[in-house]
């Protein structure tokens, strides 16, 4: 039987993947995906939790409602960032972030 | 059985997301993903969250992952140039990873509650699907509405953005 140690390391890799993604690659788009893979990751520790903490022999249903929650906002929060990478690329032609430098001190 | 199905999703799932890093091409990239988070939803399977595994797989691996696939073909993305590493961030970028892996690791293995078996779930007569929305029906009907009306105004900003001149 898995323990949840093993499910929160599991979890906990994942999301270093996904930081390690955002801080190593260039492409706009290869970054926004591994902001979907961090944001899943954080899904499988709170389901993990809401199966191993049972209320009276139940899974912890609480859990599961904000995981359906955080996907909910994921998905609205995909249309909008890539209506963004879409719009960002008819104004600059790019989608290197090493060429959007107008911030830069 | 159990712990056999969680090494093999947990093993795929990580592979498949070092593969959405490390490879080139967006598109390899994407359909990388698509597998890693189809191995996530067969874990939250193993969990008995039946729910939450189809949502994963309908929302995520399907819509979400079928607009960016819409979008790098819009876009029409090539392979990332390789470019010269910025040594400083690769180091700062590896150094930050490490370090948030080895707090984890610590954490986790220094509570003994967090190594306990997996308890056995009650005998139920209602199903997991409709627990699910009885919990989010009774308990939390004003986030849900709020989540609605975050989506209608996700959809209101993405027509907006997407005119072709902002004003």
């Amino acid at each position: 039987m898995p323990t949840l140690a093993n499910y929160l390391i599991a979890s906990g890799i994942l999301f270093a993947i996904g930081l390690g993604g955002v801080m190593l690659r260039r492409s706009i788009i290869v970054i926004f995906m591994s902001l979907e893979m961090m944001l899943s990751a954080a899904n499988l520790s709170l389901v993990a939790f809401s199966r191993y903490g049972l209320v009276s022999g139940h899974q912890n249903y609480d859990a599961q409602v904000l995981v359906f929650f955080i996907i909910t906002v994921a998905a609205a929060e995909v249309a909008v960032g890539l209506a963004i990478i879409v719009s960002l690329y008819r104004a600059r032609q790019t989608t290197h972030v090493e060429d959007l430098d107008t911030l830069k001190f | 059985m159990l712990l056999a199905a969680f090494w093999l999703f947990a093993t795929l799932m990580l592979a498949f997301g070092t593969c959405v890093v490390l490879l080139r091409d967006p598109v390899s990239c994407a359909m990388s993903l698509v597998l890693s988070f189809i191995s996530l939803a067969a874990l939250f399977i193993t969990l008995d969250a039946t729910f939450i595994g189809v949502i994963q797989v309908l929302v995520y691996a399907g819509a979400v992952m079928v607009l960016f696939l819409f979008i790098i073909m819009l876009l029409d993305l090539r392979s990332e140039k390789s470019r010269r590493l910025n040594f400083g961030a690769t180091i700062g970028g590896l150094l930050v990873v490490a370090a948030f892996l080895s707090i984890l690791t610590g954490v986790v293995y220094s509570s003994p509650a967090l190594s306990k078996a997996l308890p056995p779930l009650g005998a139920s007569p209602i199903s997991d699907v409709k627990l699910v929305g009885m919990t989010l029906f009774h308990s939390f009907p004003l986030p849900f509405e709020v989540v609605g009306v975050l989506l209608l105004s996700a959809t209101v900003g993405v027509v907006v953005l997407s005119r072709k001149s902002l004003r």
